[in-house]
């Protein structure tokens, strides 16, 4: 993996690292994963995104925030094309990930959200068992030997963090779990696939601190192997995980730039009175 | 001022509300215990009474039965009807005795006044016998006699004859099996032959294949013949065998009269048995009624048939229904254009279950019996025709009468369970790459099969309680055989059946003998409702497992 740190450090992705001195991350060219140009998107006749222009870069966690409305769930479905299911959706621009169109014609839609794995806001595991929920991608793609199930499945809910708390009841229906367990479940379905990228909707909305925190420290285990956008309300949280922050306001892309940076010294006048509260 | 805050409290709508959900519970227990109450009293033995009464002409008359009624009228209303009662009185109490006895008395009941009677009494010694012909007959039994020799006379006649009933049922269920199997496997042989016949008639097979062929069905038909012969000889042997055990009785007024062993069911000296044998002579009733087969233009005998019909048709039925209610919703909800187009469809299957229900039997009639079963007819059994096969009504096409007509709930209901699945369930799927059908598939249909569940027990509900359109496609008052037996293909779906709605509605208004037939009517009615208990019983606890099974933690 190529560091795009000016300097060697290790990257501060604590809240308590925030201090003014240390250089930005830049993005270099080569490491870019996904690129939006001139993105553009309407609901009917209310446009969501406002020509969005943003590159994000390979394994990294990159936060989206903004106010409710600002658009940061839309864009973020717009990279998994999950804004197909919605008739009245419009989108005009460009969104490459490893320099690819994804909304060309030629694209297997399926095909791509496998290389796009999605988390969303609430928990959703299927009313299967545990170890169905995990081997479910798998199935779809055809695997059905048993012993590789059971490996990616254990693999999957190792990295999730989730494997010592179930791995005496894999048989059991996933709904008996607690919302942060199914969470964490979701996610080791989410990771099972192996995706490049993993898009997480406010994946820690419905959970309580605990939980939360689990979550956390699993997303940044999680960006050795993958590229991770997080949609988040909690400024705390984005501080915590992510390396790159994007501000987002009213369907239009404010402010991206490195996290550390963009707390301590925000550019933009909107952006430092979201993030100090004075918005609104 | 009180009386305002009374109001404002909400006090009198919640009277308001209990009261209108205790008349509905009212009226619902009402009529339940009335049906039970009647249905159940039926197989119980009633007393029999021996007493004597006195008739318009002033003569006398005994008189041997059971009271099935009683009324009391104004005595007005009995003199211009022409009784006799009384001059001081002004009310007057009437029985009605079932004294059976058909080949002695014109009729099974008899209205008396109760000044007419003299005192009741109870004789031990008095029988009732249910006979397989002719209905029951009471007396006084008074010796058992074989060919014409006397067997057992006194004390000793009782236990003799319930030994000579159930070896003598034993035979006649022999004579029954060789009439309907034996004796039915050849006439099956015999028409087969004879639609050979007419097959080769039909394709025109001339010269000497026909010839060949001809004889060939000739050497086949004649050894059926000598079957039958051989059969028919050892029938009439057990029949002169089974005729030759003769109970004599005394009727109440004193006539002897020799009924055949071989015809009577059940013998049984109600006055002198304890609460015991009543208990036991009771449930061996309501289980011949459950089991037995109808006698009697269905006055008498069981309901086996119809329970039987009833249930047959309801499970294809729903077999019927639930694929294409399940894949009509889930095109409706999932695949189609949201549109005007689409509100329109809906809103035209909604109102199809509006429809009266004759209708649905009148269309089931023109289109499944004559346009489908006329078409199936002429191109697979061609050689059956003017007789009809499917082109008749039958079971299949009653049942799919009843898919079409039950349809509509069964699409509303997968509707509604399809839409209360959460979006993200879906989303969830989709992410890891499933197409939209993997999604439904693997995720949304069994989600939402309890909804489709709950659609099925409405339909069945609605179904097994219709009766109208079944009038039309396939239901009959006495069906000559079930509609699966061990014959292949086992499942007939093109004979016609019998059904509890539509017994209660023959046997009650339809019956030449209504006083025999009006406790039928609450038992097969307690029967159907039972059933239909049974059969959402079963769906229900089917769904809540299903309902247990994918339970979801946020709904």
């Amino acid at each position: 993996m190529n560091t795009t740190t000016e300097s060697k450090d290790p990257i501060p992705v604590s809240a308590g690292s925030f201090q003014s001195g240390r250089n930005r991350l830049r993005i270099e060219k080569e490491d870019i994963c996904i690129e939006a140009r001139n993105l553009n998107l309407y609901y009917g006749k209310d446009q969501a995104l406002k020509n969005i222009n943003m590159q994000i870069p390979h394994n990294r966690v990159t936060a989206f925030i903004g106010p409710s409305g600002c658009g940061k769930s839309t864009l973020l479905r717009c990279f998994n094309r999950m804004n197909d299911l919605i008739d009245i959706c419009r989108i005009e621009g460009e969104i490459l990930i490893d320099g690819q169109d994804i909304q060309a014609r030629e694209v297997d839609v399926a095909e791509h959200r496998r290389r796009v794995g999605m988390v969303f806001q609430k928990p959703n595991p299927f009313p299967k068992s545990i170890f169905e929920n995990v081997a479910y991608g798998l199935r779809l793609q055809g695997v059905n030997d048993k012993r590789k199930l059971s490996e990616v499945v254990e693999n999957s809910l190792r990295a999730a963090a989730l494997w010592d708390e179930v791995k005496d009841r894999l048989d059991d229906n996933a709904f008996g779990l607690s919302g942060g367990q199914q969470q964490r479940l979701v996610i080791a379905r989410a990771i099972a696939i192996e995706p490049e990228v993993v898009l997480l909707d406010e994946p820690c909305s419905a959970l309580d601190p605990i939980s939360t925190a689990k979550v956390e420290e699993l997303i940044i285990e999680l960006k050795e192997k993958y590229t991770i956008i997080i949609v988040t309300h909690n400024m705390q949280q984005a501080a915590r995980v992510s390396d790159f922050t994007a501000y987002m306001y009213m369907g239009e892309l404010i402010e991206f730039e490195d996290t550390a940076h963009l707390f301590t010294n925000p550019r933009q006048q909107a952006t430092e009175d979201y993030i100090t509260g004075r918005y609104g | 001022m009180k009386f305002k805050t009374w109001v404002k409290s909400g006090d009198p709508w919640i009277w308001m509300i209990g009261g209108a959900l205790g008349i509905s519970l009212i009226m619902v227990v009402g009529l339940l215990s009335l049906i039970a109450v009647r249905g159940f009293a039926h197989f119980w033995p009633s007393p029999l009474v021996l007493t004597t009464a006195t008739l318009e002409d002033g003569s006398l008359t005994q008189i041997l039965g059971e009271v099935a009624e009683q009324e009391t009228l104004p005595a007005q209303r009995i003199r211009e009807a022409g009784g006799d009662v009384p001059e001081d009185a002004v009310l007057a109490t009437r029985y009605l005795f079932k004294i059976g006895n058909r080949e002695i008395n014109s009729r099974d009941f008899v209205w008396h006044l109760e000044s007419a009677l003299s005192e009741w009494t109870y004789p031990e010694e008095a029988v009732v016998l249910e006979r397989r012909k002719g209905g029951n007959f009471y007396g006084f039994p008074v010796r058992l006699q074989y060919d014409g020799e006397l067997v057992a006379e006194g004390d000793v006649l009782w236990p003799e004859l319930q030994s000579m009933i159930s070896s003598k049922a034993e035979l006649a269920e022999q004579i029954q099996r060789i009439e309907d199997q034996e004796i039915g496997r050849i006439n099956k042989g015999l028409e087969e032959l004879r639609l050979i016949e007419r097959g080769l008639d039909y394709n025109n097979v001339v010269g000497s294949e026909r010839s060949e062929a001809m004889a060939e069905l000739d050497a086949r038909r004649a050894e059926l013949d000598a079957d039958y012969e051989v059969l028919r000889q050892e029938r009439n042997r057990l029949q002169q065998e089974a005729r030759r055990g003769v109970l004599v009785l005394r009727t109440a007024n004193d006539e002897n009269v020799s009924v055949a062993v071989v015809d009577i069911i059940k013998a049984s000296r109600n006055n002198a048995m304890g609460l015991g044998g009543k208990l036991a002579f009771y449930g061996g009733n309501i289980k011949d009624f459950l089991t037995g087969f109808p006698r009697e233009a269905n006055t008498e005998g069981g309901i086996f048939p119809a329970i039987f019909g009833t249930v047959t048709m309801v499970l294809i039925m729903s077999v019927l229904v639930t694929p294409f209610g399940v894949l009509a919703a889930i095109y409706l909800r999932e695949y189609a254009t949201q549109g005007p187009v689409l509100k329109a469809i809906r809103v035209s299957v909604y109102n199809l279950a509006g429809v009266p229900s004759i209708v649905f039997g009148v269309f089931g009639l023109g289109f499944f019996v004559y346009l489908m079963g006329g078409s199936i007819d002429a191109l697979f059994f061609p050689e059956r025709l003017p007789a009809p096969t499917f082109g008749t009504p039958g079971l299949f096409w009653a049942s799919l009468t009843l898919a079409l007509l039950t349809l509509p709930v069964v699409i509303v209901s997968t509707e509604e369970g399809l839409a209360r699945i959460p979006r993200t369930i879906r989303e969830g799927s989709l992410a890891l790459g499933a197409t939209k059908w993997e999604t439904l598939w693997k995720v949304v249909i069994p989600l939402s099969a309890p909804a489709m569940m709950t659609g099925l027990i409405l339909a069945v509900a609605r179904a097994a309680g219709e009766v109208a359109p079944l009038m039309l496609v396939g239901v009959v008052k006495l069906a000559p055989s079930l509609p699966v037996d061990g014959e292949f293909p086992y499942v007939h779906l093109e004979r016609k059946i019998m059904h509890l709605g539509f017994h209660i509605y023959d046997v009650g208004f339809q019956s030449p003998n209504v006083e025999a037939a009006r406790p039928l009517v609450y038992a097969t009615a307690l029967t159907l409702v039972v059933l239909i208990l049974i059969l959402n019983l079963t769906a229900i606890s089917i769904r809540n497992r299903l309902r247990e099974k994918y339970r979801s933690q946020g709904d």
